[in-house]
């Protein structure tokens, strides 16, 4: 099956620009991979964060989110507030673990139906060579269990000295024995 | 301490507020304490077990709390920096409270020892390590004896936040969704969270339903990631997500991080006064856009 892995794209992207744009890479007819699913919302400051987490957990491998350049925003500034929020959406994801060839941010204008082509086929190759998302799709299947645990307790038995996690979870055990009983019982299940 | 309990008994005795919040001793440790009369007022303790943020108590869906009148608060330098956080966002007028700020030393992380802690590397909060504000700013009286600097703590939140990044993406991936399926969806991350002010909160939400309500590993990720985005720029850092977790997740870890990226790409950190802008909400011309194309 894998093989023959079609990645799913999901793009949200705004109206004035990006979705215009992609209208010109269509009516120029321009060849592009025909992954992406285009979901149009009023302007980049309407995309919550929440659209993209809901996309993984809806089975897409790939996530682009696009809009007005900086200064061209219909609303003046919904682009400007959408930078500072994906800046720090970008780097919690990737704090938490998503791969960032996932999730692509672009601005495309109006005029940009070539620019927005390479997007949509640099996004589709990135998210072939990842391959599917089953990291998230295992979350699905409730597939996060004991193993993991496992895993997580081998760092903490691996730390030892600074900077590990180690350290911590034994401090935290210490200073709280009810929860280290019921930390012993987790790894005793695992 | 003598001089806090004077002054809150006076403010009571003067009317000029109807409740004094602090903290005060117990055979269960440091808890919070509403003292209505000036004998009450004898009661308020601080040291190191005082670790509760009361600014909790100021969030706008405690009605209950709201209907007791007028407050005085005793705050610490981080609690002080949550009210900032109410003020800032209109969730609270100044006239609602009198601030007693109380010089801090930093805390333990056992608020039922029996005595006052004594802080070492072992006991010491881990957010208390670099904290800016161990004198509140953000007071109408300030109290108690310049203190200490608190010792560093065995492992910082900056050296676990390090720890991490150290890993791979696929490691982190593991550790992360490992933790959140601890999560039980109690939300008592949200309900303790000074700053968690929405009175529905999008996770509560049904139509459509964003966030999953189950106890599952997808919703429990959509919902901390949400929650972390949710502070992202106004979490003050007092850990009171983390030390109420009934699960253990190292809550305090993601909102370190998102303080660090915030910090780092807009040199925003979190005081206590209330006129600064937060991060999100606000933007410039020149952001940093490297992360697109």
């Amino acid at each position: 099956m894998n093989d023959a892995h079609e990645p799913r794209i999901t793009a949200f992207v705004c109206n004035w620009c990006t979705y215009t744009g992609a209208d010109l890479a269509g009516t120029s007819r321009l060849h592009m991979a025909s992954n992406v699913r285009i979901i149009r919302l009023p302007c980049t400051g309407r995309i919550d964060p929440l659209f993209v987490i809901k996309a993984f957990e809806r089975g897409a491998d790939g996530v682009i989110v696009s809009g007005c350049h900086p200064a061209d925003c219909h609303y003046t500034a919904g682009n400007y507030h959408a930078r500072r929020r994906f800046a720090v959406f970008h780097d919690l994801m990737d704090f938490m673990g998503v791969d960032q060839r996932r999730i692509t941010f672009s601005w495309v204008s109006a005029s940009e139906g070539a620019k927005w082509r390479d997007v949509v086929n640099e996004a589709v190759s990135k998210a072939r060579e990842i391959g599917p998302f089953t990291a998230y799709r295992a979350l699905n299947d409730h597939n996060v269990s004991a193993d993991h645990f496992d895993w997580v307790d081998e760092l903490a038995a691996a730390g030892g000295g600074t900077g590990c996690l180690g350290e911590d979870a034994a401090a935290k055990a210490a200073a709280r024995p009810a929860r280290t009983a019921a930390a012993a019982a987790e790894g005793g299940d695992a | 301490m003598q001089e806090l309990r004077e002054l809150a008994a006076q403010l009571l005795r003067d009317g000029a507020v109807d409740v004094v919040v602090g903290w005060e001793d117990s055979p269960r440790g440091a808890r919070p304490i509403f003292a209505v009369t000036p004998e009450d007022a004898g009661k308020l303790i601080f040291d190191t077990r005082c670790l509760h943020d009361l600014a909790t108590y100021l969030n706008p869906r405690r009605k209950q709390v709201v209907d007791l009148g007028k407050l005085a608060l005793v705050i610490k330098g981080c609690d002080a920096k949550a009210v900032a956080g109410l003020l800032r966002e209109a969730q609270l007028t100044r006239d609602r409270v009198v601030l007693i700020g109380v010089r801090c030393g930093g805390v333990c992380e056992d608020s039922m020892a029996p005595a006052p802690v004594e802080l070492t590397p072992e006991t010491v909060a881990p957010r208390c390590h670099g904290c800016d504000n161990r004198e509140p700013r953000l007071v109408d009286h300030l109290v108690g004896e310049p203190r200490p600097e608190p010792p560093a703590p065995l492992l910082s939140l900056d050296e676990r936040v390090a720890a991490l990044d150290g890993l791979t993406p696929e490691q982190r991936w593991e550790y992360w969704t490992a933790q959140f399926d601890k999560c039980v969806r109690c939300y008592a991350c949200r309900q303790i969270c000074p700053l968690c002010v929405c009175e529905r909160c999008v996770a509560d939400k049904s139509r459509p339903q964003w966030i999953e309500t189950a106890s599952h590993p997808r919703g429990n990720f959509s919902w901390n990631v949400t929650r972390a985005l949710h502070l992202a720029g106004r979490c003050v850092g007092c850990g009171e997500c983390e030390r109420f977790c009934p699960a253990g997740i190292p809550l305090a870890v993601i909102n370190r991080k998102l303080q660090q990226v915030v910090d780092e790409r807009y040199d925003y950190r979190v005081a206590d006064d209330p006129e600064v802008t937060t991060p999100i909400g606000d933007y410039r011309l020149d952001d940093q856009q490297e992360f697109i194309k």
